[in-house]
């Protein structure tokens, strides 16, 4: 490479908002049900239906645009926009071209070099298409109505970024605010998240910006780090090569690491907007917007500016905590209950991650209760459990929710205290292991942690190794 | 007739809706596109500096809903229309995406 490039980078990111009806009908955005259960004539785009707007959508819209500070539309409006694809059963796409809910607004990254700002373009709101399935058997497209309406929120970036790391920086900070305000949950697998990434490149000092092309179907972080690089790569060998970049859609295939130039659906770029008339204007008061202000939630810097004055935390596992809402909400919840603070940290860092790790899921997927982690640091303090139980009995409750007091007890993994019992198993071990006893009394302190280990097996692992160990000395 | 319509925005207007026009069809909407830009042009000679752009054909704005459940399975109305189905989907030519 002879000449130095620089990459420009913008993101146009769709996001599902997390209502429980569509965007302009009181059909259900509930997951997983049959194939167009969830339709109605709204949705399906048949004559003489009418639309009308879920409050709930503009309430996140401007709550959204107020966290990433734009500024409210206070008079928008929706249009058609104009395109024929079965996904689509109007023929049109409702969103807002002309007067968008947002606009003029930035978030700050964070970035090697220090805090950067990208700004936000714009948010509209703007509804789900169906979605497409292959039929191999019929070689045929089926058609599934059902995510038809669904309200999508797309924030576009101004051309700000420059790297990956600062793309994927500028992901996680928005999906950090969406969940933080509960607008939706903002998964990239599940499509609830989607990012279409525009990219080119130029010469490093050129004032213009080259040809760009716009990158879809990247369905998580690693995805989007890989097109970026990819397509950068590619350009660069174009331009290099003295050929053209040339505007186009291209499509990322993870499997292949490799994009290529989609069959746009819309040949001619040509969506002829006009506002839509079935729908009313939107006109935002001041009362609305100082409503949707006092309603906006501890968002993750005073949430972390607060639990370093609550709570005597290490600042890593304040970072960690609150890098998701649900994991912040179920720590505070378990506080709450009267746990103390570092022992649910360190529930939530290790057993926590790893087992999300090992399935591969989301802080977001957590499913046990607040209660019942309280339930197992209480179990674990009071002693009624040691560590190694209760880490069996936490895999079960990650995994099922179980009552850990109800499962200790089904299962009589209860620590034997009748000192006893412990007595007679101790006396029982040193009997039956004379080998051990003698090397221990020589000076191997190893022979002990034999010895324990053996009570423990005998034991089933119910006993309080501390008091295994007092006896044990006790008794040799 | 003020306004000409050419052969080559016919053919780009007829590519955007997806018709496919006979050569006399052709014609008769280079004609029928013609009038209404003509009629546009009328309209066009009023002064409408400081007239908002209407959005919407009554003084109505900021109509709601609350975002509650309101429609059942839809599936067999829906369907009604589907030409072809299969599996509760409507089935259709092959599309690339
Ligand atoms: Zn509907």
């Amino acid at each position: 490479m002879s000449k130095e490039y620089e990459t420009v980078i913008g993101l146009e990111v769709h996001v599902e908002l997390a209502t429980k009806t569509k965007i302009f009908c009181g059909c259900s955005t509930a997951f997983g049900a049959s194939p167009n259960s969830h339709t109605c004539p709204v949705c399906t785009g048949m004559p003489g239906s009418l639309p009308v707007l879920n409050k709930k959508v503009l309430e996140y819209a401007v709550a959204v645009g107020l966290a990433l500070n734009c500024q409210i539309t206070r008079e928008c409006k929706f249009d058609r926009k104009n395109y024929f694809y079965p996904d689509n059963p109007q023929n049109y796409q409702i969103s807002q071209l002309y007067l968008p809910i947002c606009r003029d607004g930035w978030v700050e990254i964070d970035t090697p070099q220090g805090a950067k700002k990208v700004g936000i373009h714009e948010i509209h709101m703007e509804e789900d298409a169906g979605k497409l399935i292959h039929d191999e058997w019929e070689d045929a497209t089926l058609v599934d109505y059902n995510r038809s309406g669904v309200p999508l929120i797309e924030i576009v970036s101004e051309p700000d970024m420059r790297n990956a790391d600062e793309v994927i920086a500028y992901l996680e900070k928005l999906r950090l605010v969406i969940q933080y305000l509960g607008a939706s949950d903002c998964k990239l697998q599940e499509g609830s998240m989607r990012a279409d990434v525009n990219l080119s490149v130029r010469e490093k000092g050129a004032k213009e910006f080259g040809t760009r092309t716009e990158m879809k179907n990247l369905n998580s972080f690693r995805a989007i780090a890989r097109a970026v690089e990819g397509e950068k790569n590619r350009q660069i060998d174009l331009l290099e090569s003295g050929e053209k970049v040339i505007q186009e859609t291209r499509r990322w295939d993870e499997n292949k690491e490799t994009s290529y130039a989609m069959r746009s659906k819309e040949d001619a770029q040509d969506y002829r907007y006009f506002p839509d008339p079935d729908l009313t204007p939107v006109s935002i008061s001041d009362e609305f917007l100082e409503e949707i202000r006092r309603r906006q939630p501890e968002f993750r810097t005073e949430k972390m500016k607060r639990y370093r004055e609550e709570f005597d935390l290490p600042d890593y596992d304040i970072e960690i905590i609150t890098s998701s809402k649900h994991m912040a909400d179920i720590f505070e919840a378990t506080v709450a209950l009267g746990a103390q603070p570092k022992k649910v940290s360190n529930w939530l860092m290790v057993e926590t991650l790893r087992l999300l790790k090992e399935q591969e899921e989301d802080p977001e997927d957590i499913r046990f209760s607040p209660e019942n982690l309280a339930k197992l640091i209480r179990l674990s303090e009071e002693k009624a459990i040691n560590s190694t139980v209760a880490k069996e009995v936490f895999e079960v409750m990650f995994r099922e929710n179980v009552d850990p007091e109800q499962y200790v007890e089904e299962k009589g993994l209860k620590m034997v205290s009748d000192e006893g019992a412990l007595r007679k198993t101790v006396e029982e071990v040193i009997a039956a292991n004379p080998q051990s006893v003698q090397d221990y009394r020589n000076g191997k302190e190893k022979a002990l942690g034999f010895l324990v280990g053996q009570t423990m097996k005998a034991m089933k692992g119910k006993a309080d190794p501390a008091s295994v160990n007092r006896l044990l000395k006790e008794l040799l | 007739m003020a306004n000409i319509i050419t052969d080559e925005t016919i053919e780009y207007v007829g590519i955007l809706a997806k018709l496919e026009l006979s050569d006399e069809e052709r014609e008769q909407a280079k004609k029928d596109m013609g009038r209404m830009l003509d009629y546009i042009d009328k309209l066009n000679e009023l002064d409408t500096s400081g007239v908002e752009p209407m959005s919407h054909v009554f003084p109505v704005k900021n109509v709601f809903r609350e975002d509650e459940v309101t429609n059942g399975d839809g599936s067999a109305l829906t369907l009604k229309n589907a030409p072809e189905q299969k599996d509760g989907m409507f089935l259709v030519p092959k599309t690339f995406d």
